[in-house]
């Protein structure tokens, strides 16, 4: 309207004004706005990660024996219910399932699980936290291929460390089984295992949470 | 003294430079977005410290969910047109005495999520366009050890996409003993080699906090 007074007091010139047409984009901005906020919900930024296990072949032959470990070094950590970790060291003797001995409880706090095996594998953390100080200030320049493959040479030359069972009772759930292997990766255990549990242990389990024992006796 | 004038017209704000930045904005969002597949079953999983992101191609995802189903997820390969999936179906098909028609198998390839069909609604699943119907079909694949349906999928899987990789996605309540039999049929048609999907969950730790 502006425009119209304008031209009146020009005196009248009908001469047709040379305006870059002006468009309204509201509307487009509006449409814009929506998408935008569409597809910002919509999409998954953050991709889901993978952590890689890999499980022992199985085992055909029923008369093989196991391999062997050295009972210092072995840690069991049976995970029970209620997100609960029971856990002991060396090995049972199924003969003495009469008198099994106690077993530890912990639990999935940084205090619980993590103390315990950060503990026990301490010499070879602190290696690898070393050699990753090293890469991060600077002193040491690798790619982080190189990086992981020198990691993985450090651990597999550990003989020190704890060579970890992780044995789930049924009750325990998926999550409890990631979250134990994510501890395993947070310390940098260098040897665990996911093996089956044994009616024994069951036994322990049920003892130390109180629930009624189901665990078959199986005797040989 | 001049009054100063103020102009009576309305502010007209140049939208130019917005519109220019919403459309930046919008194209990045459309090309980065990958349409995250809906799943048949609402899963939580786990989190954990690992930061490798899962593969595009060549995976074979189980879902486990919360009520102790199955799902079973593949994909058609880096290469679309070597169409992995109606292959694989159609492997199934002869395993189980189902003759699957070629609009089936095209249905089949385009299905984006995960399937947890038995091999006896199989036909009756493909044929349903309606997906809450289509809900209510996925009682699980059958994983008992007198009908191991899943065993056979993974073989054929495996036989026509060599590559595969196994990944597995599981609810966080999910029971162990399931996730121990899947593990266990896994291990028999031996894979040995798997990846748990995650979500990020950063924990850092100190080496002077340990040394107390």
């Amino acid at each position: 309207m502006a425009e119209i007074i304008q031209e009146e007091k020009a005196g009248g010139k009908r001469k047709a004004k040379k305006h870059a047409p002006h468009i309204d984009m509201t509307p487009m901005v509006d449409l814009m706005c929506l998408l935008i906020t569409f597809f910002m919900l919509t999409s998954a930024l953050n991709k889901p990660k993978i952590m890689e296990i890999v499980l022992p072949e199985k085992q055909t032959d029923p008369n093989a024996a196991p391999p062997k470990i050295a009972a210092s070094r072995t840690m069991n950590i049976l995970l029970g219910p209620d997100n609960k970790i029971y856990w002991y060291t060396g090995n049972v003797k199924p003969e003495e399932y009469n008198s099994l001995p106690p077993v530890n409880e912990t639990d999935f706090s940084p205090s619980g699980i993590r103390m315990l095996l950060l503990e026990r594998n301490r010499a070879l953390f602190k290696k690898i936290d070393n050699y990753k100080n090293l890469v991060i200030t600077g002193k040491l320049v690798i790619t982080q291929d190189s990086l992981n493959g020198s990691i993985r040479q450090l651990k597999k030359d550990d003989d020190t460390g704890p060579i970890v069972l992780i044995k789930a009772y049924k009750k325990a759930n998926y999550g409890n089984v990631v979250d134990i292997f994510d501890e395993m990766n947070i310390c940098g255990v260098a040897h665990y295992m996911l093996v089956d549990i044994t009616w024994y242990e069951e036994k322990m389990v049920e003892t130390a949470a109180g629930i009624p024992s189901t665990a078959v006796i199986a005797k040989k | 003294m001049p009054k100063i004038k103020l102009p009576t017209k309305s502010p007209h704000i140049d939208m130019t430079p917005m519109v220019d930045l919403f459309s930046v904005v919008l194209m990045f969002l459309m090309l980065t977005a990958t349409m995250s597949p809906n799943d048949p079953a609402i899963v939580d999983t786990p989190s954990s410290i690992s930061e490798k992101p899962t593969p595009n191609f060549n995976t074979m995802t189980l879902l486990l969910s919360k009520d102790d189903r199955v799902f079973l997820n593949f994909d058609n390969g880096e290469d679309t047109t070597l169409k992995f999936r109606p292959k694989i179906l159609a492997e199934m098909g002869k395993r189980y005495n189902i003759e699957f028609t070629e609009t089936e198998l095209k249905e089949f390839e385009k299905f984006p999520s995960s399937m947890g069909v038995p091999m006896s609604k199989m036909k009756d699943f493909l044929a349903t366009k309606d997906a809450k119907a289509r809900v209510l079909l996925e009682t699980g694949i059958p994983i008992d050890s007198l009908d191991n349906q899943l065993a056979d999928w993974i073989l054929f899987t495996r036989q026509i996409n060599p590559n595969v990789q196994a990944c597995i996605k599981g609810d966080s309540k999910t029971s162990y003993p399931i996730v121990k039999k899947v593990l266990d049929i896994m291990q028999e048609k031996n894979v040995k080699q798997f990846n748990l999907i995650t979500n990020l969950d950063a924990v850092k730790i100190n080496l002077a906090e340990i040394q107390k």
